[in-house]
């Protein structure tokens, strides 16, 4: 099949996954626009938030069939409870492997390691808890393969039209969120300049938790579209993790627009791709496309501007 | 006595601890049954040995403020830590303590079952190899590789092209004797080293940690999806064991044995750790510290920071590729082997043994996989034991009990504490993820 | 004014702006061989950022540094890196003393020494004669240094450790180390009481007789007065004045930029 035949496809699928992509980069961007760190374990807080959303649609749904609004609600509820899951993961992440180091003024690599061990004990606690197995959203929750409208031949489902919908509204909610809200001001102030921003009065310690939380529900809710679309496991964070990485390097690091424009750019990049390597290979695309930005334009599409986050 | 609200944040953390204990080893849990893990491990009567447990910590180390407090620098326990250093810093201790050392690792595993014996060369003898190499990434040049699996991959897979005919689809023209191999891997491995490192040192330190992650899960998945070449998940099968023909000396390792692989491993061992203990105290280690400390000031004083930093990553290459023609000249293989995990067991065990200290990381892989295959059975009496799968958990949880209350290890390096301690006062750094992005346009 | 031919290090029209701030603007000056000159002008003035640009540490938009090591050949500073530089034979110290913190105080020097050497990781490795007889002479080298520098009973003491004065010898010691032809010197005096004054001048000039050329920044007059034959004065990242140290002194451009008003402080430390 020529490519032509399947670029529009593939631009749906790019464009949906892409954007859940931009929700998880965002809590790479913030973290490390106020702490200059990767935040390792950052995977594993989008893990929770999906296993979180998964198994709360899955125990609430009724029996037999459900209504317009109970799938609407349970979807929404499903995505509060994958946003709340996050956002406490993230908070006990940064209380357990961030602060004590913060405290001592440890030096980088400390924190890179910390987070890496993190990552390590939840994804493997996880696995103990909820099964090695993955895990879908209940069946019946709402028919995902109906086709709502097609573009240009290709078709797009009610999920896909549901994910992308949803991935968008979080990416605007979190752009007004720093842009023009006290926190948001705080979180920009804190990534230009955390020294002066202390001065200044804002109280950084509570920034970075805030950030971290801000991040976490992000990533939460993210985790519930991802489930969404593929599952939930206990090793589901680490691929994403690093797409969603990429996004954020490929957008300039530090930069909440940069963040999304990286995640769509990558999710169309890397379904483009997987054409000419072979759908087995969609993974190593996303490698090749970190590896180069970081050879060719290692500062990112929109240029890393830590504190003009938006 | 009244609590004041940091201490009882600390008994709170204690006992939150001690939950958390409980749920590590308690029952697990299942995707139907999501909340049975934690409910089994919560309502049920042990939750009180674990709370117990929680309070017991807290309280010693309670007491043990009380008394660093009052005591100062004279107390007993101080005391007691400046006899040890003393005994350990009298002239000949050190040499005689290595050599009762060695003395134990080739006398006492005569003495082990056979699978114990296969798992002191595969779980530790091995990981040991590869801490060491891991260690001059981590610990001498501060820089962090979370894809330092793939070059065992590399290492192994090389070594089935080159010695069989039949255990991957391709091999080589020629075949080769496994001995011939380890310079061949080892340069492989070094040149991959070099490709991965050269462009992405030049970054700032933390994207090193990324791309070497990437690079790891890339390997592994051209080994799953390249059937031609790799055989897919189906591995490797039959590489030859290594034997020796030279001259009158003939040996062929018996791959049903693990000992003389073991002592092989071990003699391997020492040469290594001498070899790095004279490459820390040469110029080249002291350049390496000197980038750890201040990158800045190390160009400054004509340092080539950049290529110190790609020689240290081949050398950890270079070793992790000398350890996978090893390994796959005694075990069968397949992608799985190479996986994320394996590359984090053995930061964990440098990181637990102590950053730069040689005698450190070996020893960390001594206790850290020496007690996993312990607990591979219950405990006598207690009745605990680890599953293979859960082993993670505990390694993940090291990691950060390290880095939050003993970031220089086990038995750490000196130079390697003196700099943590230095750089938490604000002077100078102990690694290399800072420095580049100092130097301004 | 110098000619071309006795000048170790000659800056033609050095431009450094950072975003829209410009740091240093056409900026020209040469520096005598064998001598002692100086860099003088008010907080934010450029000096820092002129040591940078000669060191490699920042690369300015414009214009070109030439260095001419004792019976070398010329070549540009401009673009290239900073360990590159030393090599060719441009050292320097640092205005908040960066030493290597955890290494001895003959480690911090053997740093230096050993730029020079080539023993490789390798031979590190195998301990092979090359890298011992390396390792023999970078301490006998860093040991003269110290010896030098007047650190003899320090040796083996961890640099972290050391009083402010001393700190600030080793670092020039580390500098010596890399047997530059010219010796940058980044406010010296700074914090040092007068005795330790005195000792400094003495040793700078020490410094200067071994043939070793030696350009520093400077707040303390006296001091420049003392040591220079030449001084360079900056004032708003150009160059206001520069001749013989009494000359600059009368110089009404250079009287009124330290009595003028205090300037503020743009100027990026290293």
């Amino acid at each position: 099949m020529a490519f032509a035949d399947q670029f529009w496809q593939l631009t749906v699928t790019g464009l949906v996954i892409g954007s859940v992509y931009a929700v998880i980069a965002l809590g790479y961007t913030l973290v490390y626009g106020v702490l200059q760190l990767i935040n390792f374990a950052h995977s594993e807080v989008f893990m929770f938030g999906a296993f979180g959303g998964v198994f709360a649609t899955r125990a609430l749904l009724p029996s037999g069939n459900i209504s317009a609004t109970e799938s609407i609600g349970l979807v929404l509820l499903g995505l509060g409870i994958g946003a709340l899951c996050g956002g406490l993961a993230a908070f006990a992440l940064e209380r357990t492997a961030y602060r004590p180091l913060r405290r001592r003024g440890a030096p980088r690599l400390a924190y890179l390691i910390s987070a890496i061990g993190a990552s390590l004990f939840a994804s493997n606690l996880a696995g103990k808890e909820f099964g090695r197995d993955s895990v879908n959203i209940p069946k019946d929750l709402f028919d995902y393969n109906t086709q709502v409208f097609s573009v240009f031949g290709a078709r797009v489902s009610k999920q896909d039209l549901v994910v992308f919908v949803v991935a968008l509204a979080l990416l605007l909610l979190l752009d007004r969120l720093v842009s023009g809200t006290r926190l948001g001001q705080g979180i920009r102030s804190v990534a230009q300049d955390s020294d002066t921003a202390s001065l200044m009065g804002v109280n950084v310690e509570r920034i970075i938790v805030m950030t971290f939380v801000l991040g976490g529900l992000l990533a939460g809710a993210g985790g519930f579209l991802y489930a969404m679309k593929f599952n939930a496991s206990f090793t589901m964070g680490f691929i994403p993790g690093v797409k969603a990485f990429t996004a954020a390097v490929l957008g300039g690091i530090g930069n909440v627009r940069g963040a999304v424009l990286g995640g769509i750019v990558l999710g169309l990049v890397e379904n483009y791709g997987q054409f000419f390597l072979g759908a087995q290979n969609l993974d190593v695309v996303a490698f090749l496309v970190l590896v180069l930005i970081l050879l060719v334009r290692p500062s990112g599409l929109l240029g890393e501007r830590l504190g003009r986050a938006a | 006595m009244r609590l004041s609200v940091l201490e009882t944040k600390r008994l709170a953390a204690c006992l939150g601890l001690g939950l958390l204990l409980a749920v590590i080893t308690g029952p697990s849990g299942s995707q139907d049954h999501p909340s049975s893990g934690i409910r089994g491990s919560l309502l049920d009567v042990r939750v009180v040995d674990f709370l117990l447990f929680g309070l017991v910590v807290w309280a010693l180390a309670f007491g043990l403020r009380r008394a660093r407090q009052t005591e100062a620098v004279s107390g007993p326990t101080a005391q007691l830590r400046q006899t040890v250093r003393t005994a350990l810093d009298r002239r000949g201790a050190r040499p005689t303590s290595y050599l009762a050392m060695l003395l134990v690792a080739i006398l006492v595993p005569l003495a082990l079952a056979p699978a114990a014996q296969l798992s002191l060369f595969l779980d530790i003898g091995i990981y040991a190899l590869l801490a060491l190499g891991l260690n001059v990434v981590v610990g001498y040049a501060g820089l962090l590789d979370l894809g330092y699996i793939a070059f065992y991959a590399i290492g192994a897979y090389v070594t089935a092209y080159f010695t069989s005919a039949s255990a991957l689809p391709i091999h080589a023209p020629f075949l080769l004797n496994p001995f011939f191999v380890f310079p061949v891997a080892v340069a492989v491995a070094a040149l991959a080293g070099i490709i991965l490192g050269g462009p992405t040192l030049r970054l700032r330190g933390d994207y090193l940690a990324i791309v070497t992650l990437g690079f790891g899960e890339i390997v592994q998945i051209l080994a799953r999806n390249s059937d031609g070449v790799t055989n897919g998940s189906r591995g490797a099968f039959g590489v030859p064991g290594l034997s020796m023909h030279l001259g009158p000396l003939e040996y062929v390792f018996p791959r049903t044995k693990a000992l003389p692989y073991y002592y092989l491993l071990l003699t391997i061992l020492v040469l290594v750790m001498i070899a790095f203990s004279q490459l820390e105290r040469s110029r080249v280690g002291r350049a390496l510290a000197a980038i750890r400390e201040d990158e800045v000031a190390a160009e400054a004083s004509g340092v080539p920071t950049l290529r110190y930093k790609l020689v240290a990553f081949a050398i950890g290459a270079s070793t992790s590729g000398f350890a996978g023609v090893l390994f796959a000249t005694k075990q069968f293989f397949n992608p799985e082997t190479f996986s994320l995990q394996a590359s984090i067991l053995v930061l964990t065990i440098v990181i637990f043994g102590g950053m730069g200290s040689l005698f450190g990381v070996v020893l960390g892989a001594v206790v850290l996989q020496g007690l996993a295959y312990v607990l591979r059975d219950p405990i006598p009496f207690i009745g605990f034991q680890v599953a293979d799968a859960d082993r993670f958990i505990y390694f993940g949880a090291v990691i950060i009990i390290m880095m939050v209350f003993r970031p220089q290890g086990l038995v750490p390096s000196r130079r390697r504490s003196r700099e943590i301690k230095l750089s938490e006062q604000g002077l100078g750094h102990a690694d290399a993820i800072t420095g580049a992005s100092e130097v301004k346009p | 004014m110098t000619t071309a031919d006795d000048s170790v290090l000659q800056v033609e029209n050095v431009t450094l702006r950072f975003g829209g701030l410009v740091s240093l603007n056409d900026v020209s000056m040469s520096v005598p061989r064998g001598a002692v000159s100086a860099v003088i002008g008010p907080n934010g003035a450029g000096k820092t950022s002129l040591f940078n640009c000669l060191t490699g540490a920042y690369k300015p938009q414009e214009g070109q540094v030439w260095f001419t090591p004792a019976g070398g050949t010329r070549s540009q500073l401009v673009g290239r890196t900073p360990h590159k530089i030393t090599h060719l034979g441009v050292a320097r110290t640092f205005q908040n003393i960066r030493l290597f913190p955890a290494l001895t105080a003959l480690e911090n020097v053997q740093v230096g020494v050993e730029s020079r050497q080539k023993s490789g990781a390798i031979s590190a490795m195998l301990h092979l004669p090359r890298s011992t007889r390396d390792d023999r002479e970078s301490v006998a080298e860093a040991v003269s240094l110290l010896e030098f520098v007047g650190l003899p009973h320090r040796i083996h003491e961890v640099s972290a450790a050391l009083p402010y004065g001393d700190q600030r010898r080793l670092e020039i010691a580390r500098a010596l180390g890399t047997k530059p032809s010219l010796l940058l010197l980044d406010e010296p005096a700074a914090g040092t009481n007068p005795a330790e004054k005195r000792d400094l001048e003495r040793l700078i000039t020490r410094i200067a007789d071994t043939g070793v050329s030696v350009l520093l920044i400077e707040h303390d007059m006296r001091l420049v007065m003392s040591v220079a034959t030449q001084v360079t004065v900056l004032n708003f990242g150009e160059v206001i004045a520069q001749g013989r140290p009494e000359e600059v002194q009368r110089n009404p451009a250079v009287v009124e930029a330290y009595l003028g008003t205090a300037t503020d402080d743009q100027e990026a430390s290293a």
